[in-house]
Parts: C-alpha cells; sequence; structure tokens
C-alpha cells in the first residue's frame, strides 16, 4: 500500500485549483458558521471592510491600515477555507475513481427458482433492486449490489474496492459469502441475494465518507470546538471591555486595531486547521485501504489499549512446517528422513511439502524412485489421522502421535523413552510432533513448528513501548499456545478459543477500563466485532462480519490492526501539537499589539516591545499578517500528520511538548518581527 | 532582599507542608466517614447533630441533589446572616449600641460571608456588634470554608469512582469538615494567638490614657477565635478595618508567622487530600508543586519589587536601604510582608498586614494577577483544589492529545460535555472581572470612589472586582466601595464568582463520576512529575491569565513604566 500512498502526492494542481475555489464558495457564513472560530474572524472581516469603505468615502482616518487589516483578515478566513477544501480534495479525486464503477448495471433478476442454473431471470436495472431480491451474475457480469451468496462459486475481481487485482473466492455458507456491489464476476456463477439497496451499498458509503459528504464531527473533534469556542468567547470579552479600559486611559482605541487584536489572540490557527486534520486522518486510513465507518472509530483507535490479533496470518505464516527429525534408538535419522519422505509424497499440504523440502535438503535425499501406479497412497482422513504409502510390500505410515501409535499396537508407556521425551519436548515448545513407522518399526518422529514471523516480536515490544497489550487468539491448546506466545513475544494469549472466548475476554477487558480492537472475518466473529471499541471487518469476511465492525480492511490483512493504531494515534497528535502552538503563540502577539495600541497614551509602554517593531501599526499588521500566513504553512503539516514514534507516552508528550508548545512560544516572534521588517521596508505601515 | 528574608520565607513554607500532608490524610479520612482518633470524643455529636437534622449520612447524592443542597445551604445563610445585620440594634452583645446595617451593605456583606469572601466594605470594630461578629460572621467563617471543602470532597470522588451515580452526601460532608477538621485546628491556632498577646474578650472597648494624657477608646472583643478561623478558612475579613495590620490581631512577628501558616495550612493540605482519595499521592504532589511554584514566583517578585524601593521616594530623600515601606508595618519587616501578601492572594483569603495600595506598582501587580489566576495557587480552602482540577483538566485536554490518545485525566476520558461546562466555569470569572470594571470605568458615579487617578485609580477598580469574583476579599484600598453601586456589583460578582462557577464544576464531575476509570498503561498521558507540572503552569498563566494582560498593562505595568520615568498620580 505502501506505492499508494505515495502515488497521491501533497501538491496536486487539479486539486488546489479546486481547493482555491472551494475556499471562496466556503465563505457562505452558513456554511461557516460550522467553525465557530472562523467564523467570527469573517465577521469582523466584514465589519472592517465596512469601516474601510466607510473611510474612503469619507476620507477620514487611515484607509490604508484598514484596507490592509481587512485583507489579511479576509485571507485568514480563505486561508482556512482552503486548509479543508485541499483535504476535502484529496478525498474527492479517490471519490471520483470509485463513482467511476458504480455506472448502472443491468441485473439478472431471478423470477423463478428451480435450482442450479436453470433459474428464469429478467434484466433489472442495478437501480431498481430492493434488499432480498435474489439475482444471478455470471462470468464476466458485474454484481449489481452487495449481497450475500446463497448459492454457487466464482472467482471475483474486486479491485475496484480493493485496488487489488488478484481475483478472490465467494461462495455459498462459510466466511467468504459476501459480494460488494461494483465488482466482477470473473469465472463460473453465484447467485446473490441483495442486502442493501442502491444508495446505501458498501461502494456508496465508502464514496461518502471519501468525499466528506458523511463527515461529522468526531467527539474529540467537538469537544475541541467547544474550546476553541470558549477561548473565542473569553478574549472576546477581554477586547470588549478593553475599549471601556482604555476609555477610563484617555485611549480610543480603533475598532480595527480591537478587532486585529482579537483575530491574533483566538486560536485562528487550529481553528482553520482542525477540519482539514480530522479529513486527512480518514484519508490516510483509506489509503491504507481501510475504511472506517465513522471518525470516532479512528479516534478510538488512538485509544486502544489491548489489540486481540489472531495467531494464523499475524503472528505466524499460518503453515506448520518441519524443522527436525528426531529418531528413536535403532532407527537412523537418515532412515527417519528417508521414509518420512516417501510417506510425504502425494501429501500435497504445505506440511506435506515442508517434509519432502527438509528432508532433500537436510540429507541431500534424492527423490525416491517408486512406480506411482504400484504404489497406494493412503490419504490423511480425520478418523484415522494418518496417511502414508504402500509401495513394494513395505507399509510407511506418517501422523498424529497417538494415532501412529495406535496403528502400531503399541501403547504411550510401551513407546521409547526417548520417543515420549522428544514428543513432548515439540508439544511443549508449541509444535507439533508427528510419528513415523515403517513395517510395524517406530522410526522417529518429526518437528512441525508454526514459525512465527521474524519481525513480529520488535512489532509487540514496539507497541508495548506505546502502552498496547497485544493478545494472541489461537484455536491450539494451551501449551502450544503458551510456546508460540512466548517465542512471539505477546503479552497473553486466548487458547482454544471459540468466538464466546472472544468476546468474554473483550468484555472482561473493558471493564477493567481498556479499549480493544480486534479483527476478525467470520460470521462467529461478529459480536466480538462489535463489542470490540475498534472492530476491523476483512473485506473477504462475511456480510454479518462486515457490518459488525466499524472498520473494513479492503487488503483483509488481519496485521494492519497496528497501523490502524498509529494511524488513529497520529491524527490525535496532530489535533494535539498544533492547538498547543496556536495556544503558545498568542503570548507573541500580545508583546507585538499591546504596546502598540496604547504607546500614544503611554508612550513609556513602549519597554514591552520586546521585539522592537517599528511602529504601531506595523506591529498590529505583522501580527495580523503572521496569523494568516502559519495557516497556510501548517497545512502540509496538518494533511501529512505528524510522525509517531513508538516511545511511550512520556517521551512523545516531552518531544511534541518541545517543538510544538516551545516552537509555538518562539516562531511567533521571529515570524512577526521578519514580517514587520518587510512591512516597513515596503512603508506598508 | 536578603537571605534572611529568604530563609525565613523557606522555613514557614516548609512548617506548612510538614504539617499539611498529615492534615489532608486525616482530612480524606474524615470525608470518607472512617474512624479517626478524635471519633470517641466527636462522633456523638456528630450523630447527634444528624439525628437532630434528619439526615441519613449514608445516603449519597447525586451531582444535582448535592449542589442543589449546597445551594439551599448557601441561600438560607445569606438570609440569615442579611437578616442579623440588619436587626442588629435589637440583638443582644452590643456593647457600642451599633444601629443596622443599611441594606446595600447588609447584601454584600451577607453574600461576601456565604461566599468565603469577607470583603469588607464596612470597619468591622465601628459598624458590627460582637453578636454579628461571634454568630453571624466567624460562623460564616466557618460554615463557608466547610461548604468549599464539602465540594472539592465531591469533586475529587468523581475521580476516585468508577461508574458512580453519585459524589457523596452535603449534610454529612459539611458536619464532618466542620466537626474534625475545622473546630480543633481553630480551637488551637485560637489559643496560640491567646499565648501571642491577641485579646479574646466579651467587653466591647476599653478606655485607654496616652502618654501624653489624652483619652482613648481601643476597641477589643473576641478578636483570637475570629482570627484563628478567619485564617484556616481562607476567609480573611478582619474584626477589625485594619486588618491583620492591626496590632490586636496580628500583634508581632511570630503571630504574624502564625497567621502566614494558619492561612496556607488547610489549603495546602487540601492536594494531599485528593491524592489519598484518589488512592495516588503523587497526583496530589504534582497539584501542590504546580500551585506552590507559582505562589513561590509571586512572593518572590513582590518581595523584589518591594526591597527596591520606589525611586520617587528615594529622590525625596528617603532611604532606599529598607526598601519600600510605605503602608507596611515595622514590627513583620519586608520578606513576611511580601510573602503575606502573595499568599493572602494566591489563596482567596484576603487579610491583609499591609496596605496594598501603597505596594509599588509591580508588587500590586503580583497579587492582583494572583487573584486573577482564579485563585488556585492553592486558592481557598476546597475552592482552590477543585479550581485548579478545572485548569488541570484544561491542561490534559490541550496538551494529552499530543500523545497520541483522546485525552483523560486520572483515567476519567474528558469529552465535550467536561469542556462545555469547564469553558462555563471558565468564563465566569473575565466575565465578572472585566466587565463589571470596564462598566465601572466609564461610569462617572463609579469613578468617585476612586481615590487616585491614572493607573493606579484603574488597578484600584480592577483590584475591587478582581477580588470580588475570585472570593478573595483582600481590598487594594483607595476606593470607597461602601455605595449602593459597589455594594451591589461586588456582591454580584462575588456570587458569579462563587456559585455559578462551582455549579458547572460540579456537573463536570457529575458526569465524570459515572464514567468508568480507564486503567493506565505507558501510553497513558502522564499527569505526574515536572513536565506536566510545567504544562499546568503554563496553561494557568496563558489561559487563565493573558486575558487580563491589556488590563494589566493599562494599570500597574504601565504605572511600573511611569514611575521608572519619575511621574506619579
Amino acid at each position: 500500500m505502501s506505492s499508494k500512498l505515495a502515488a497521491q502526492p501533497l501538491c496536486d494542481g487539479a486539486i488546489l485549483a479546486q481547493a482555491t475555489r472551494d475556499a471562496i464558495t466556503k465563505l457562505d457564513p452558513r456554511q461557516l458558521v460550522r467553525n465557530p472560530v472562523i467564523f467570527v474572524t469573517e465577521v469582523v472581516a466584514a465589519l472592517v471592510t465596512a469601516l474601510f469603505i466607510r473611510e474612503v468615502v469619507l476620507g477620514i482616518g487611515t484607509p490604508m491600515f484598514s484596507g490592509q487589516i481587512a485583507t489579511w483578515l479576509w485571507f485568514t478566513v480563505l486561508f482556512a477555507n482552503f486548509a479543508e477544501a485541499v483535504a476535502e480534495g484529496r478525498g474527492k479525486a479517490q471519490a471520483d475513481a470509485l463513482r467511476k464503477t458504480r455506472a448502472d448495471t443491468q441485473a439478472k433478476l431471478l423470477v423463478g427458482l428451480h435450482g442450479g442454473r436453470d433459474d428464469v431471470w429478467c434484466p433489472r436495472s442495478a437501480s431498481e433492486l430492493v434488499v432480498g431480491d435474489l439475482v444471478l451474475v455470471e462470468a464476466g457480469d458485474i454484481i449489481p449490489a452487495d449481497g450475500e451468496v446463497i448459492e454457487g462459486i466464482a472467482s471475483v475481481n474486486e479491485s475496484a474496492v480493493t485496488g487489488e487485482s488478484a481475483p478472490v473466492i465467494r461462495e455459498s455458507g462459510g466466511d467468504r459469502s459476501a459480494v460488494t456491489g461494483g465488482t466482477v464476476v470473473l469465472s463460473d456463477w453465484i447467485k446473490v441475494r441483495v442486502t442493501a439497496a442502491q444508495g446505501s451499498s458498501f461502494l456508496d458509503r465508502m464514496i461518502a465518507l471519501v468525499e466528506g459528504a458523511a463527515r461529522q464531527k468526531t467527539p474529540n473533534e467537538l469537544a475541541l470546538s467547544i474550546l476553541l469556542s470558549g477561548l473565542t468567547l473569553i478574549f472576546l470579552i477581554a477586547v470588549v471591555t478593553l475599549y471601556g479600559l482604555a476609555g477610563y486611559s484617555g485611549t480610543i482605541v480603533p475598532v480595527t486595531v480591537l478587532v486585529a487584536l482579537l483575530v491574533t489572540l483566538i486560536p485562528t490557527t487550529i481553528g482553520g486547521l482542525l477540519s482539514a486534520i480530522g479529513i486527512a486522518g480518514m484519508d490516510r486510513l483509506i489509503r491504507f485501504n481501510v475504511v472506517a465507518t465513522s471518525g470516532r472509530a479512528v479516534e478510538a483507535a488512538g485509544d486502544v489499549d489491548t489489540l486481540l490479533l489472531d495467531k494464523t496470518g499475524t503472528i505466524t505464516y499460518g503453515n506448520r512446517l518441519a524443522t527436525q527429525f528426531i529418531a528413536v534408538p535403532g532407527a537412523g535419522e537418515r532412515e527417519l528422513a528417508e521414509f518420512a519422505l516417501l510417506a510425504s509424497l502425494a501429501d500435497e499440504t504445505p506440511e506435506g511439502r515442508s517434509i519432502v523440502a527438509l528432508a532433500k535438503s537436510k540429507y541431500g535425499l534424492p527423490d525416491p524412485q517408486i512406480d506411482r501406479a504400484k504404489a497406494a497412497f493412503v490419504a490423511f482422513s480425520a478418523a484415522t489421522r494418518l496417511s502414508g504409502v504402500d509401495v513394494n510390500g513395505r507399509v510407511v505410515r506418517k501422523g498424529a502421535v497417538d494415532a501412529v501409535l495406535k496403528h502400531l499396537a503399541l501403547t504411550n508407556e510401551q513407546a521409547p523413552f526417548e520417543f515420549r521425551q522428544a514428543v513432548e519436548r515439540i508439544a511443549q515448545t508449541g509444535g507439533t510432533p508427528l510419528g513415523v513407522s515403517r513395517d510395524g518399526r517406530l522410526l522417529g518422529v518429526i518437528h512441525l513448528k508454526d514459525v512465527v514471523k521474524p519481525d513480529i516480536k520488535e512489532r509487540f515490544a514496539a507497541l508495548r513501548a506505546m502502552g498496547i497489550k497485544t493478545v494472541m487468539v489461537t484455536g491450539d491448546n494451551p501449551i502450544t499456545a503458551a510456546a508460540i506466545a512466548s517465542e512471539a513475544g505477546v503479552d497473553d494469549f486466548i487458547a482454544e478459543a471459540t468466538p464466546q472466548d472472544k468476546l468474554a475476554y473483550i468484555r472482561a477487558e473493558q471493564a477493567k477500563g481498556r479499549l480493544i480492537a480486534m479483527c476478525g472475518d467470520g460470521t462467529n466473529d461478529a459480536p466480538a466485532l462489535a463489542q470490540a471499541d475498534v472492530g476491523v471487518a476483512m473485506q473477504t469476511g462475511t456480510q454479518a462480519a462486515r457490518e459488525a465492525g466499524n472498520m473494513v480492511d479492503l487488503d483483509s490483512n488481519p496485521t494492519k490492526l497496528i497501523e490502524v493504531v498509529e494511524i488513529g494515534k497520529q491524527l490525535l497528535m496532530t489535533r494535539g501539537s498544533l492547538t498547543t502552538f496556536s495556544i503558545a503563540n498568542d503570548v507573541a502577539k500580545y508583546f507585538a499589539i499591546i504596546p502598540a495600541l496604547f504607546v500614544t497614551t503611554y508612550p513609556e509602554l513602549n519597554a514591552l516591545n520586546v521585539m522592537g517593531l517599528a511602529s504601531p501599526q506595523s506591529a498590529i499588521l505583522s501580527a495580523v499578517i503572521f496569523n494568516a500566513l502559519i495557516i497556510v504553512a501548517l497545512i502540509p503539516l496538518a494533511l501529512t500528520g505528524i510522525a509517531y514514534r513508538p516511545v511511550g507516552a512520556a517521551a512523545l508528550l516531552q518531544r511534541n511538548l518541545l517543538i510544538y508548545g516551545l516552537g509555538g512560544l518562539i516562531v511567533p516572534f521571529i515570524g512577526i518581527k521578519l514580517i514587520d521588517l518587510i512591512v516597513a521596508a515596503l512603508r506598508l505601515a | 532582599m536578603s537571605l534572611n528574608g529568604w530563609v525565613l520565607i523557606a522555613l514557614v513554607f516548609l512548617a506548612v507542608l510538614v504539617v499539611a500532608r498529615p492534615i489532608g490524610i486525616y482530612a480524606a479520612r474524615v470525608l470518607n466517614g472512617e474512624r479517626t482518633p478524635l471519633t470517641p470524643v466527636l462522633g456523638p455529636i456528630e450523630t447527634g447533630l444528624y439525628c437532630l437534622a434528619g439526615v441519613d449520612p449514608a445516603r449519597e447524592q447525586t451531582w444535582r441533589a448535592y449542589t442543589l443542597a449546597m445551594l439551599v445551604f448557601s441561600a438560607a445563610g445569606f438570609l440569615l446572616l442579611y437578616a442579623i445585620l440588619r436587626l442588629q440594634a435589637f440583638l443582644p452583645l452590643n456593647p457600642q449600641g451599633f444601629g443596622g446595617v443599611a441594606p446595600d451593605l447588609a447584601f454584600n456583606t451577607s453574600l461576601s460571608f456565604v461566599t468565603n469572601t469577607n470583603w469588607q466594605a464596612y470597619g468591622g470594630e465601628t459598624t458590627m456588634s460582637h453578636f454579628v461578629q461571634m454568630a453571624g460572621l466567624t460562623l460564616h467563617n466557618f460554615l463557608s470554608a466547610a461548604t468549599g471543602i464539602a465540594l472539592a470532597a465531591a469533586v475529587t470522588r468523581a475521580f476516585a469512582r468508577s461508574g458512580s451515580g453519585t459524589l457523596g452526601n452535603f449534610w454529612a460532608d459539611l458536619t464532618r469538615v466542620t466537626l474534625y477538621v475545622l473546630l480543633p485546628l481553630s480551637l488551637i491556632v485560637a489559643l496560640m494567638f491567646v499565648t501571642l498577646g491577641v485579646p479574646q474578650t466579651l467587653v466591647g472597648a476599653i478606655d485607654a490614657t496616652t502618654l501624653e494624657g489624652a483619652k482613648q477608646t481601643l476597641s477589643i472583643g473576641p478578636v483570637a477565635s475570629q482570627e484563628a478561623i478567619k485564617m484556616l478558612g481562607t476567609n480573611g475579613g478582619g474584626f477589625f478595618n485594619a486588618n491583620s495590620a492591626h496590632p490586636f490581631e496580628n500583634p508581632d512577628a511570630w503571630a504574624n508567622l502564625l497567621q502566614i501558616w494558619a492561612m496556607l495550612v488547610v489549603s495546602a493540605a487540601l492536594p494531599f487530600m485528593f491524592g489519598e482519595m484518589v488512592g495516588n499521592e503523587r497526583q496530589g504532589h504534582t497539584l501542590l508543586w504546580a500551585m506552590g511554584l507559582l505562589l513561590i514566583a509571586g512572593v518572590g517578585i513582590v518581595y523584589w519589587a518591594e526591597t527596591r524601593g520606589n525611586p520617587l521616594l528615594t529622590a525625596l530623600g528617603v532611604d532606599p536601604a529598607s526598601g519600600n515601606m510605605e503602608g507596611k508595618e515595622v514590627r513583620f519587616g519586608q520578606a513576611m510582608t511580601a510573602m503575606f501578601v502573595a499568599v493572602t492572594t494566591g489563596l482567596s483569603c484576603g487579610a491583609v498586614n499591609a496596605m496594598h495600595n501603597s505596594l509599588t506598582p509591580l508588587g500590586g501587580l503580583v497579587p492582583l494577577f494572583l487573584i486573577q489566576l482564579g485563585e488556585i495557587l492553592p486558592g481557598g480552602v476546597g475552592s482552590g483544589l477543585y479550581g485548579i482540577l478545572v485548569m488541570a483538566i484544561l491542561t490534559v485536554f490541550i496538551a494529552g492529545l499530543m500523545v497520541g490518545r483522546t485525552p483523560e485525566y486520572l483515567g476519567k476520558k474528558i469529552e465535550a460535555r467536561e469542556m462545555k461546562l469547564a469553558m462555563l466555569a471558565v468564563l465566569i470569572l473575565p466575565l465578572a472581572i472585566l466587565g463589571f470594571t470596564a462598566v465601572a470605568a466609564v461610569l462617572p458615579s463609579a469613578l468617585a470612589s476612586l481615590a487616585n487617578a491614572g493607573p493606579r485609580g484603574l488597578t484600584e477598580l480592577l483590584y475591587a472586582y478582581s477580588s470580588a469574583a475570585g472570593n478573595n476579599g483582600s481590598a487594594f484600598a483607595g476606593l470607597n466601595a461602601n455605595t449602593p453601586w459597589f455594594n451591589t456589583t461586588l456582591g454580584i460578582a462575588m456570587l458569579l464568582g462563587r456559585f455559578a462557577y462551582v455549579v458547572p464544576v460540579m456537573a463536570i464531575a457529575g458526569s465524570l463520576a459515572a464514567k468508568t476509570k480507564v486503567a493506565p498503561s505507558t501510553g497513558t498521558f502522564p499527569t505526574t512529575g515536572p513536565l506536566f507540572i510545567g504544562l499546568l503552569v503554563g496553561v494557568i498563566v496563558i489561559l487563565g491569565g493573558l486575558q487580563y494582560f491589556p488590563a494589566l498593562a493599562l494599570g500597574p505595568i504601565v504605572e511600573h513604566f511611569l514611575m521608572l520615568d519619575g511621574k506619579s498620580f
């Protein structure tokens, strides 16, 4: 997915052009009122514009100054709008691509059911389908709507939603029965029961989410908006009352100057970037091929402190591979390998192939020269739990240890001590022992091992540093599970896990005040997915699972749960850092504007002009210009987000505080001074 | 400044800390309803009081019921005191035969004592009878202080509990705090004051013959007992008009030390109580550190500004070596006056042992700014604790996101509802302080009360409203506040500063108590340690204080620069 991430640059000419147009249409106060800080800025910008016009018409006051202040106030609003528009624009580009696949298709609506492919169907526009309709989709057809496969099996190209061109199998029953409207059946046929009407399908929801049309303020964003509105009110009080206080001191402070003070003090920086940060966070997730059904889920991802991870596919490769041959006394290791190879010749499972591969690579054994026609291969069955071959009068078997012993009519006690010891050791380390026998004689044991992914232990250590507990979920017995858990470095495991166990575990953790993330694909995962604070359903999963989770992973890659958490944290961090930066900026702005306000009445107050700004007017103008430009300067950061490092909260706080807290105090002092130098040089004020 | 002075300041802080921790832990046990060493003595009285009032101390109240009980109790207290003041002439223990108090002054004074402000628009010894002083004012010194501590306990429980619908029982908290904490402490401190020579008598006044042979009437009365709770309960309402500068209230340097100690000790104990009740002592220590650092900075600036003296006086031939001694008592000295000034304003106590109006501009800026920071350093008893908790919530909300989690404080998620209420609370102070000051600054009838023109006059106005809204009660002086305009508007400011602030805070408590505690991990935003202390201090100064900067610039700050230029008003 990294390639896909890189594919969309930060600055795309078309997006920027569109965003510029959008920034202007967003000036509509009815739209802007959703963002109180910027709305207040717009109102006062209009006020100063009116004052400017009055001054020009009546030829009074300082129209040059008012005009420039008004201009920069409008720019402040436009820059804030622009930030939001750019963030939205990046989503829209993606939505357009998705929308192309939604072109109206003709569905084959089934009207008479006779079984198999003999059903009668009539053509019907996909947009007229209703929930519950049954449709036939054959090779080459576009699946007309979201639904559940009720009959048949087909390979489906889902690249329209997942971006992945390799086809996937969809079949009735089981966990791979959900199909998505807009995807294409490549081979065979399926009958689908429609589960979502046009307009509310998965693709529709995805488009809406990507575009930001369905965007609502997330809980934390809402709380932050309240804080920002509160601050705006406080500064409004401070500025309005200043009128009276200045009056007492014999200064008439022009409204334009009071407005300038107000706008520089209210948190316009974070106010202007807040929604862009939110949209960009969702966008980052989508470009990571995960669709969140709500912004709330993205925030919750940042808060997660327990991850439930399926062992298979996430922690281990999921295949048990042969790693060692252990012979019993009296049999050679090479002999064991030889017959293990023979027994596995027809075994096409990954385990079987790994035995062949190990025997050949470790002992340099050739392919056995046997006449396949005369050989009777015994396939593995659940009843015997043995497989092998009868050839040239030899009976070779491999299989579960107790099954092999039973085949040899031995009790466990009768087996050689070394054999029992090896079996026990393998089981304890999480491996699977396979017994091998030839002609009624026990040869030894093969060590099959579930191989843990190489870098997974480091990732879990990083998660631990972030304060996140990892829990491995596996169907293995507790001994095996414990061994793999310790090898992979997870904090806890649920062995012999049933869906009920998962649900119970999630509830228990939540009762302890923890937030849980998990991923799942099966219908029986649905209750746990719904219960978890972040439930990532696999795109290949069932419709029930996809409905129950609050995110869908289009790549169906359970490892991504970790990245989802990181994206959530990154979103919150970006928001927090820019808020801190914005608030810390106020200190410098006070030092720019306060002396300028009163210096005519009290020249002594120039002592507070620590930046040595050229004149009162240039000081005020510079502060306003800085206030507008800082929004633009921070747009890239708002969109890309602040890099998350798994170093623990204390270290993270220290780092971000140093950059955005201390930086927020210092940067405006430098910025305002530089702008003042330019303003003075150009004689703008 | 001298080393001696600093050592003395450090010793007083140390003496406070040594006692604050045990008192805090003791208070936590009292408020948890646990058995304490005093239970055998006071237990029966407590039970008796519950029986008498028909209160079941075990019956828990929701935040609404708790707050309502507090409001009803305060309203009743207000009405009672108002009646006592108006009817003073008909009540006993009035040896000097004072008449009833005027309606606007009675309104102002009643509100002032009910809100733990103790703003005194009157001269105590020339207006109030012993009955009023004891049954009216001293009673409220206890009850308003106990109310504050009870509220702080309720807010603390919001963090201590998980998924709880209730915050304790107001009546039980009030009774317990008064009986087990305030009364025993007051008794000890009052006896110490008596030992140091503070009068404690029911005689109204004595006539003395001065050395010149002139006759002089000296007011005395039950001073020591009122003095003890005046300081312990951060009330600040003195028996005499001159407050703690009066030799009968504060006879010598030892008494002065005791005054500072007593005024700090309960407020400094409450963060320990908080830590104890939430089961994490370090959380309490962190809050106390933030309070302490700002307070010490305040003490330092006053001390520095005052010892540097006033160049205008130096020009007139005043020896600059002793610093600015105008309005100060020689028996206390610069260090202990500076400490008193900063502590009484950082604390919302409001007792004064020097004329604040005689401080240098920067020396006067400090008490003003400390009040405006919200009276949380360490603030009034109880109100300081819940005040700084609001700031902690804001800090966590702003900075907490920087660790990549939604904000939480002590395991409680801070969400939109809490934010709305916190902003509502935080808005009250600037609205009351700046709003009223701005109106008064352009109102001719209000300006007529000013003794000084120019920036000093503005400072006087600003100080009065800050003191009222912050429930401090100290006066900058120079302002004749006993006028209908000031009595009324200052009364309203006090009302807003206490109740309009605490109701949203209690609502936050109710909302937080109901939340499940989130388990801490290494990913949790750390709310202890130097980093958080620094952040909290930053938020208090930037969010709590910056909005007053323009007003301060026009008052003490410009006056400071004017003074350096040799100008005065």
